[in-house]
This record gives structure tokens, C-alpha cells and sequence, in this order.
């Protein structure tokens, strides 16, 4: 993170320079059930960030060298697409994308109740098809509801949310230049309902009385993108319908 | 995954053709409902977003800059990628490009590029040094049949409300990309025994070969290709060409109407 110094990122009364104060997230919009072909979807709109998760399965795990005797396996599978960002990125897997993907099957592994589903799969499929910072965290939400569509049990959903450091400040869920020139990025999968912690990774510099202000952030996040989250599936599912 | 071709599905569909109907109420030359969004993507140059029923498709248009070809030093390029991830369905799988996912972005390609709806000579910058990459990527999100139109309607209608971003690349103003034509595919499956135009997925499963048609402005084809296993005779072409004729009108109007919003 070594932009710190080059780029003001506060302004001089001390907000943000998309105007937001320091615990204010950006809009959030939750849409579940997007694709016809998935059975389970969800599209996350953070920010500019656009997320979309399909759900298929639980089905038959092959190669049979995956199964698991007593658990169902989760195949997450987080991907950019070509445009999503300023410049174009080449089609297919890369590092990152990859950790991603392992950490995010982890920790929805950690929420489903996979031992309902011995020696199935359940495929994971997040499409970011917009990016502004933050995008593994709009997967991780949109993953969880896309789940959840899917009729999928869980013991809670899970919510991405990120926090972290610009001009020695903790902020709430960094937009592009603030991860880009900032110190610190913290982003966290949280379950809403028992207040667990399924998703953790961190990079920068954060002195422990601010990873307790960032995680503060977090968990309050959390909760408003959780109201968010059942809104959207209640909003599914009135009706009747599906 | 291999798909299992039920005899039940394909009795099914050709039962129905007997009576002049298809499975999901349409006649036999009618579209689904398609809705076509345009400048949906942050990020993207230029972007679309097609709905064919439950077919759901994405293009994104992106600028490189690059030098030319040696024998072409005033000339850009153009490239159309289509991806058939396993985000589409159940039964796509991961892993690298498959035939399937490289015959669709071919055909994509070709209909567009042939159409020289583009003229490479308006993408160069500096002769022999600089020129504009243009590159559409097709992100296939639902495939519930015909992701070949929708792709290629995406592709199109993305590459005409793209914005070269000159400014950000320091080699003069942002600009609309030029494009001189809107060219349209229209695609037509065997379905129990006979031609219909925009299948459905089950029609495409227990169906036989596929014909693609890509059509100009003014009508001219640009781009034919004839996929799976199957013959068909010239009669049955001149009726589906007519029908492709009528439809690319339609779908052409439907990108202009976008563009004028």
C-alpha cells in the first residue's frame, strides 16, 4: 500500500471524497433469482460493483476423487469477466482468482449444512461483471442469497463486507481510489445471526485499537446489507411464485 | 456432463410439428420476448445486455492500444470472444475454451467483422506505430436456448454506443466509435423434422443440426455457418432466409431504438 501520501483521499473537513462519512457504506441493491437457467441466483450491486452468483446443485461430485463420504463439497468458482475492469483482463483462471475461490468455498462451506448432502457437489459460480473495490466481498453476498434461492439449508447467510485505512482514518468499505492510495484493507464474511466470522483476510498496516474500529464497521455493515439480503428474498418468494 | 437425449422429448417435438406447434406455444417462426439494455456496465467501453427468454447474455466492448500488423500499419483489429462459462448451466464445465464456446465466438466474430460494419483505417492513430485493439467479450450468463442470436445482438448493440477512450490512453479526445452498420444473426434449429427460428433449449436438445445467418443492412448475408449433425435442402433454406430477413429488420430497429435513448 505504499500510495499513501500521494493522493488526498480526506477532505479537509474531514469527509470522504465521494461525501461519505467515515462508517457510511455505498448503496447496496440486492436482486435473488436472476437466471432462469440457475437454481439458485442472485445479482449484488455494491457501489459500481456488480456482482452475479449462480447456484447449481446439490448434484453428483465428479471426478469421484472430490466426494466426501459424510459432507456435500462446495465448488466456488469466482471470476472476472474480460470488462469488468479499466483495463481488459484475459480471459481464465488467475492467482487471485483462485485464493478467492478457496476461501470463499471455505467459507460457505462453514455456513451450508453440507452434511445433508454426502458425496454431492454444489457448484458456486460468482460473475464480477462490474469492479470498483470490494468485489469478493459483493461475491461472498451474492453467493449466500444466490443459496439461499437455491432452497439450499444453511445455519445463517453470510454477508461480505470490507473496512479499512486511508490517511491514518478507518473507513467503512473502501471505493477505488481509498483501496488503491489507502493503508489498510480488511475485509470479513460475517454471519448476521450468531455474529461469527466464516471469511477473514487483511492487507496493509492496522494498529489493534484500529482492527477493532474496522471490525466495528464491519459488523454494523453487516447488518444493514443483511436487512438488505432478506429483503430481496422475501421479495422472491411473496406471491407464491417459484 | 453428457446430456441424455430423451426419445421421449424428441417424440415429443415431432409430434408437434405434425400439428404446427412448438413446445412452449410459439408458432413456428415466432421469437421469445427480448429486451436489449445498453450502457449497463461500469468499466466497459461500451456494453449490452440481451434477455431472449430465460437466455441471458452480457457484452462488454474494451480499447487497447497496439501496434499494427506489419503488412497493415494503418489498420486496427477487431477480436469477439464469447465465454460459455459454467456460470451458464448445469451443463457447462470448466476448464478451457470448448469447441462449442470457440465455433459461437467465431461465428459472432465473422459476422460482425465481414459485415465491415468497422473500418479498421478508422482505428489507427499513428501509421505503423499505434492503433486501436478492439475487443467484445461475450459473457453467456442463463442458456435456455439460442445464446448464438443473443450473443450476437449483444455484440453489436455494445459496439455501437462504445466510446473509444482516447483521454485516458493521452492520444487525443474520447469519440463514439464509428460503426456504419448493424449487422444481425437470426438462427433456426430442426426441431421434430422441421425448421424453427429461435430455439429453445429443450428444442435444441432433442433437435438436429442448427443454421446460422448473419444479415447486413441491406439484406446481404455475411455470415453462414451450419452446426451438429443434419442435411437440409435449398428449399428449406430460402424459407428460413426469408423469415431471417424479416427478423434481422426487426432486431435492427430494436438497436436503433436502444441508441436513441
Amino acid at each position: 500500500m505504499g500510495g499513501y501520501g500521494d493522493v488526498q483521499l480526506l477532505r479537509d473537513d474531514g469527509s470522504r471524497l465521494d461525501g461519505r462519512k467515515l462508517d457510511e457504506m455505498r448503496p447496496v441493491k440486492i436482486e435473488a433469482g436472476v437466471l432462469p437457467a440457475a437454481d439458485g441466483s442472485a445479482m449484488v450491486t455494491h457501489g459500481l460493483n456488480v456482482a452475479v452468483a449462480a447456484v447449481y446443485g446439490p448434484m453428483e461430485a465428479h471426478p469421484r476423487k472430490i466426494q466426501r463420504q459424510d459432507r456435500a463439497v462446495i465448488d466456488v468458482r469466482y471470476n472476472m469477466a474480460p470488462f469488468s475492469t479499466s483495463d481488459r483482463i484475459r480471459p481464465g483462471f488467475n492467482r487471485r482468482s483462485r485464493e478467492i475461490s478457496k476461501v470463499t468455498a471455505e467459507a460457505l462451506e462453514s455456513v451450508v449444512l453440507v452434511e445433508r448432502y454426502p458425496r454431492s457437489k454444489i457448484r458456486v459460480e460468482i460473475e464480477i461483471l462490474a469492479a470498483e473495490a470490494g468485489t469478493r466481498c459483493a461475491g461472498i453476498t451474492a453467493a449466500a442469497v444466490a443459496l439461499a434461492d437455491a432452497g439450499i439449508p444453511m445455519r445463517d447467510l453470510i454477508v461480505g463486507v470490507a473496512s479499512g485505512k486511508i490517511e491514518d482514518t478507518v473507513v467503512l468499505d473502501l471505493d477505488k481510489a481509498e483501496d488503491n492510495y489507502g493503508q489498510a484493507d480488511l475485509p470479513v464474511g460475517i454471519l448476521p445471526n450468531t455474529g461469527e466470522i466464516a471469511f477473514l483476510q487483511m492487507d496493509g498496516d492496522l494498529s489493534p485499537d484500529e482492527y477493532n474500529l474496522a471490525m466495528e464497521y464491519n459488523f454494523k455493515a453487516a447488518k444493514e446489507i443483511h436487512e438488505i439480503m432478506v429483503e430481496a428474498l422475501q421479495k422472491r418468494y411473496e406471491g407464491g411464485e417459484a | 456432463m453428457a446430456q441424455l437425449v430423451p426419445s421421449l422429448l424428441r417424440q415429443e417435438l415431432a409430434r408437434l410439428a405434425e400439428e404446427d406447434q412448438r413446445l412452449d406455444g410459439r408458432g413456428r417462426w415466432d421469437a421469445r420476448d427480448i429486451t436489449l439494455e445498453t450502457n449497463c456496465l461500469y468499466n466497459a467501453e461500451g456494453s449490452a445486455k440481451v434477455v431472449m427468454g430465460g437466455t441471458i447474455v452480457y457484452a462488454g466492448v474494451k480499447f487497447e492500444l497496439r501496434t499494427p500488423w506489419p503488412d497493415r500499419p494503418t489498420q486496427g483489429s477487431l477480436m469477439c470472444g464469447a465465454e460459455l462459462r459454467p456460470v451458464a448451466g448445469r451443463k457447462y464445465e470448466p476448464g478451457p475454451p470448448s469447441p462449442q464456446s470457440i465455433e459461437l465466438s467465431r461465428v459472432v466474430d465473422r459476422g460482425i467483422r465481414e459485415s465491415n460494419c468497422i473500418d479498421m483505417e478508422s482505428l489507427c492513430i499513428v501509421p505503423g506505430e499505434k492503433v486501436w485493439g478492439v475487443m467484445i467479450d461475450i459473457h453467456v450468463m442463463s442458456d435456455q436456448g439460442n445464446i448464438f442470436d443473443a450473443c450476437g445482438l449483444a455484440a453489436i448493440a455494445a459496439l455501437r454506443t462504445a466510446v473509444v477512450p482516447a483521454e485516458r490512453f493521452d492520444v487525443g479526445e474520447d469519440h463514439k466509435l464509428q460503426v456504419s452498420s448493424t449487422p444481425i444473426m437470426a438462427s433456426f434449429t430442426r426441431a421434430g423434422g422441421r425448421f424453427v427460428y429461435d430455439p429453445s433449449e429443450e428444442e435444441e436438445l432433442g433437435g438436429d443440426e442448427r443454421i446460422h445467418i448473419t444479415l447486413g443492412d441491406e439484406g446481404h448475408l455475411h455470415s453462414l455457418q451450419k452446426g451438429l449433425r443434419g442435411v437440409f435442402t435449398p428449399a428449406e433454406f430460402a424459407e428460413i432466409f426469408d423469415v431471417a430477413q424479416k427478423h434481422c429488420a426487426e432486431l435492427r430497429k430494436l438497436v436503433a431504438k436502444q441508441e436513441g435513448n
